[in-house]
């Protein structure tokens, strides 16, 4: 009947501190179809960490399977030392909050609403104390609106807390997604391509979102295709192809990494030989970006119906 | 800033925005000239009321007196006068502008083409029911005219209208028809012609003094009991038709001046007020009218629209299609009758008071809601859908068969469980009649302020539960399962929460609706049928009404219970005209008569321009159509 805060969900931001997040051997199959093969993947607190890719390579198959939307067919995903229950429900109560990549907002929820869904695992009241609301309920429904109106000032969005969700701008929409998972207080973040469909200056103030947010203490997790946002922010980046991890490491490694380049050109792994400079490399990543335009253009589509 | 019309900016500009707002008349007039005519027609339909329509008494209503209206002269006549006072506040008359706070003149053009309806009408029926033309008085003729002269002078106003179509737009939602010019042509003119009037700016009512606001609510409420007890007073299907015609009009003139805005703005604002001037006007109800047939539709009314609601906590709110709703209020009511004391059930000698009753009721609804809802809840998809169905057609089946003969003898079968004995709280015996003063409160009447406080119990327990944790967990939920699972929301328990409850509180209006009906038999808990409380009819009062709104369901309920009582003639068509209502209501209105969660953006005119949900829209698009 009362709100329990979370204790232990905001660790020191020390970068390379303990690790935080174990995934080992997740293998994903969908029939025929190997998505992810048996890739292992270690975040430490107060790290952020890049996973990249081409398209289809199985990042977002990866992110489901850490976030129990897909049980792996093999392999396990282990949070601060415990294995995770493939459950969606779970791994959020656990301290692992995500953001969609075709953004999946509460479209006919105010964006305030939004965020107070985000307390759900924070919060405990029920039907009964609702349909009683003494003082216990109302303080803690205070407590989660404030909770959520700080989230939306820091995300930039508290001028909006009245607004659909639905009516948001395309990048406020993937601010307030970010709110959202921030309200569950997790100690790691996944965001899956937070600057698909943005202009420079938006990923430039994600970019700022995502240190401000590391800088609470708060792992992050972060596919993205966007070259520059993934070498300007990551303190470890890894490169997942035909589902298998390629390479991981610092920025500088994966960046003269000639396989990375190989397969953002799209030749065969195997073949290291390629001589393509990092310009063809930049290239290439501007091609797989223009390719998810498709879902921005979908989920803008979607809000555009509401007529 | 507002106060320039879109449209004429654009052509200083020299630029025509694709997208803006335009305000073009329908019929070709200068503008002075559509006022006057708007006025003088208005004028002389409200003189015309004064006239006698007819010679013969014949026609429902007494049409023939001059110096008097009657029947559907009165009807005329209030939607004349409506019209004149919306005409002079779109015209922006010192003293009544306050009428027409979005300054469309679209309200005036709706009313004055309600007034042009229920007159037109009345007139073909006169003609049509008495034979001919010659059946008309010059009183008739004059109407006529009248209205037609007040539609056509609203139809020359400038009317808010969507925005033209441009030739070489590449229309990509009509698919295959793109390339078809001819089929493109003929629909433009229609789209074209719709009414565009809910982004109008309009003044934010929360700057009126309160005790102005408060005012508006008492106001509203006694106009709406006033027009409620006076549409169930029509004694002739023709004055339902002119009432109903003239009710739809007006209220979507209302909407269009933007003072449904304003009130829904003002009734948020003071809630518990609204609250509660609500429901004093329903107290009022059984005293305003002293007539039992009209306690008992209201009674009716109250059960059917309590169990929607509870229906839309399921529907509206969580998203869950329950084909089979009906089979728990039926739960109920069988378990009330048990205990009633009734000589035909089982257990005869037991007679509960009414609370125990009702928690009887109620724990076996949510037994059975458990039940069905916890092996069907934990599936994504149509499953739910379709195992209710087959629960609702199995609680009936079943209660037919209880009877002793194919199974064991618990409900009569087909006779049911008769001789249910009246309720008696707190020594008020339900069944008797009670005199109040002057008022007399008949049984009907009795069990019509039971079932209220039913209502409104089951009213707090829907806001309450909506506005909440667990209630925004049910939106979520209805909005994206895999987002809210995602959100740390425990999608089964909470589905299985809202399953319960729903089942629960059909039961509680069942255990009412067994000792109003006296008798409890199985069929009227069926999937579909021609009276109101089935499953399909539950289903289609919530669609209806509005989806995750109070007020919906019940308005829904209201009107699918009063439309087939007044209207006899549709009873063989009823079921397919609910079935091309609801389709029409799907296609054009989706939201419900009484949408859900619009009120965000309304007032903002001033601060932000309301965020054009174009521009995104557009660059995806095209991004979109690229990427195709
Ligand atoms: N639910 C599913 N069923 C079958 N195949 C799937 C499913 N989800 C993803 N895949 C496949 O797995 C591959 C990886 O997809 P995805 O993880 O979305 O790639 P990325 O996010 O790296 O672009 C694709 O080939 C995709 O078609
Ligand atoms: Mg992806």
């Amino acid at each position: 009947m009362t709100t329990t805060e979370t204790t232990g969900t905001a660790p020191a931001a020390q970068p390379d501190g303990t690790p935080l997040l174990h995934a080992s051997g997740v293998i994903m199959r969908f029939g025929g179809l190997t998505a992810v093969r048996n890739v292992d993947l270690t975040v430490n607190s107060g790290e952020i960490v890049g996973l990249i890719g081409p398209n289809g390579a199985g990042k977002t198959t990866f992110f489901n399977c850490l976030t129990g939307l897909y049980v792996p067919t093999e392999g396990s995903v282990s949070y601060r030392g415990t294995v995770l229950p493939p459950k969606p429900h779970l791994v959020t109560k656990a301290g692992i909050a995500r953001t969609f990549q075709n953004i999946r907002l509460f479209a006919n929820m105010t964006v305030l609403e939004n965020v107070l869904v985000g307390r759900h695992t924070r919060t405990r009241e029920g039907l009964l104390s609702a349909l009683i609301r003494g003082p216990r309920y109302h303080k803690a429904e205070a407590r989660s609106r404030a909770r959520a109106m700080e989230l939306l000032e820091f995300t930039g969005l508290a001028g909006k807390a009245d607004h659909l969700a639905r009516n948001l701008p395309y990048g406020e929409q993937r601010k307030l997604e970010i709110a959202r998972a921030l309200a569950s207080e997790p100690g790691l973040l996944l965001l899956d391509e937070p600057t698909a469909g943005m202009n420079p200056q938006e990923t430039r103030a994600t970019e700022e979102l995502v240190f401000a947010i590391r800088d609470q203490g708060i792992a992050v997790l972060v596919i993205e295709h966007d070259m520059r946002f993934i070498f300007n922010l990551c303190d470890r980046v890894a490169v997942l192809v035909q589902g298998q991890k390629l390479i991981e490491g610092t920025s500088d490694v994966v960046q003269s990494d000639d396989r990375v380049i190989a397969a953002y050109l799209g030749e065969p792994i195997a073949t290291t030989e390629g001589d393509a400079g990092t310009d063809a490399g930049t290239d290439g990543a501007t091609d797989a970006e223009t390719d998810t335009d498709p879902d921005g253009g979908s989920a803008a589509g979607e809000q555009e119906n509401d007529r | 800033m507002t106060d320039i019309p879109t449209t004429a900016a654009a052509e200083i500009l020299g630029t025509t925005d694709p997208f803006a707002p335009r305000k073009d008349p329908f019929v070709t007039l200068p503008l002075p000239a559509a006022r006057a005519l708007t006025l003088l027609g208005a004028v002389a339909t409200i003189a015309s009321t004064f006239m006698s329509w007819t010679y013969t008494t014949d026609f429902p209503g007494d049409l023939t007196v001059n110096g008097y209206p009657g029947g559907l002269q009165v009807i005329t006549l209030i939607g004349a006068i409506l019209t004149g006072l919306i005409a002079l506040g779109a015209f922006r008359v010192k003293g009544l502008a306050w009428l027409v706070p979005s300054r469309s003149n679209n309200a005036v053009l709706l009313l004055a083409a309600g007034t042009f309806a229920t007159t037109w009408y009345t007139v073909i029926a006169i003609a049509q029911e008495l034979g001919g033309l010659a059946n008309l008085d010059p009183g008739g003729f004059v109407a006529a005219v009248a209205s037609l002269a007040l539609l056509i002078g609203a139809l020359a106003l400038p009317i808010d209208r969507h925005p033209l179509e441009q030739p070489d737009a590449d229309y990509y939602e009509l698919g295959r028809f793109s390339e078809n010019g001819a089929f493109r042509g003929t629909w433009a003119w229609l789209r074209e012609a719709r009414l565009r009037h809910s982004e109008l700016p309009v003044a934010d009512p929360r700057k009126l003094p309160t005790w102005v606001q408060y005012l508006a609510i008492i106001v509203v409420a006694a106009a709406g009991l006033k027009v409620l007890t006076y549409g169930l007073a029509t004694g002739y299907t023709e004055v339902f038709v002119g009432y109903l015609i003239l009710v739809a009009f007006t209220l979507w003139s209302f909407s269009a001046a933007g003072l449904t805005r304003q009130f829904s703005q003002i009734t948020t604002d003071h809630r518990p007020f609204a609250m509660i001037v609500g429901v004093l006007a329903a107290i009022a109800y059984p005293f305003a009218q002293n007539n039992e047939h009209w306690a008992n539709l209201g009674v009716n009314i109250l059960i059917f629209g309590t169990v929607a609601l509870g229906l839309n906590i399921v529907v509206g709110l969580t998203g869950l299609l329950d084909l089979g709703y009906v089979a728990f209020l039926g739960v109920g009511a069988y378990a009330a009758a048990l205990v009633s004391g009734s000589p035909y059930s089982i257990w005869s000698g037991t007679q509960f008071p009414f609370w125990a009753a009702a928690l009887v009721g109620m724990a076996a609804s949510l037994v059975f809601g458990v039940l069905i809802g916890a092996p069907t809840l934990r599936l994504r998809g149509d499953y739910l859908a379709i195992v209710t169905l087959g629960f609702g057609e199995i609680f009936r089946i079943a209660v037919n068969n209880l009877d002793g003969v194919s199974g064991p003898k618990v409900t009569n079968g087909p006779n049911g469980i008769a001789q249910i004995p009246d309720l008696s709280i707190f020594g008020y015996n339900l069944g008797d009649s009670h005199d109040i003063g002057s008022f007399t409160l008949g049984r009907f009447a009795n069990y019509y302020l039971l079932m209220l406080v039913i209502t409104v119990i089951v009213v707090l327990i829907f806001t309450r539960a909506a506005d909440s944790r667990i209630g925004r967990s049910w939106i979520a939920i209805r909005e994206d399962e895999t987002a809210a699972t995602a959100m740390g929301i425990n999608g089964f328990r909470v589905k299985l929460i809202a399953f319960a409850l729903g089942a629960s509180l059909a039961g509680l209006a069942g255990t009412v609706s067994a000792h109003v009906t006296y008798s409890v038999v199985p069929n009227p808990y069926q999937f579909s049928g021609s009276a109101p409380p089935n499953s399909a009819f539950l289903l289609a009062a919530v669609v209806l009404g509005g989806m995750g709104t109070v007020s919906g369901p019940v308005l829904g309920a209201a009107l699918l219970y009063l439309v087939p009582e007044k209207l006899g003639f549709l009873q063989r068509y009823e079921l397919f005209a609910f079935g091309v209502t609801l389709i029409l209501i799907m296609r054009f209105r989706p939201e419900g008569i009484i949408p859900n969660r619009r009120r965000q953006l309304e007032f903002h005119e001033a601060e932000t321009e309301v965020p054009a949900p174009r521009a995104p829209g557009d660059g995806a698009v095209t991004a979109g159509q690229a990427g195709a």
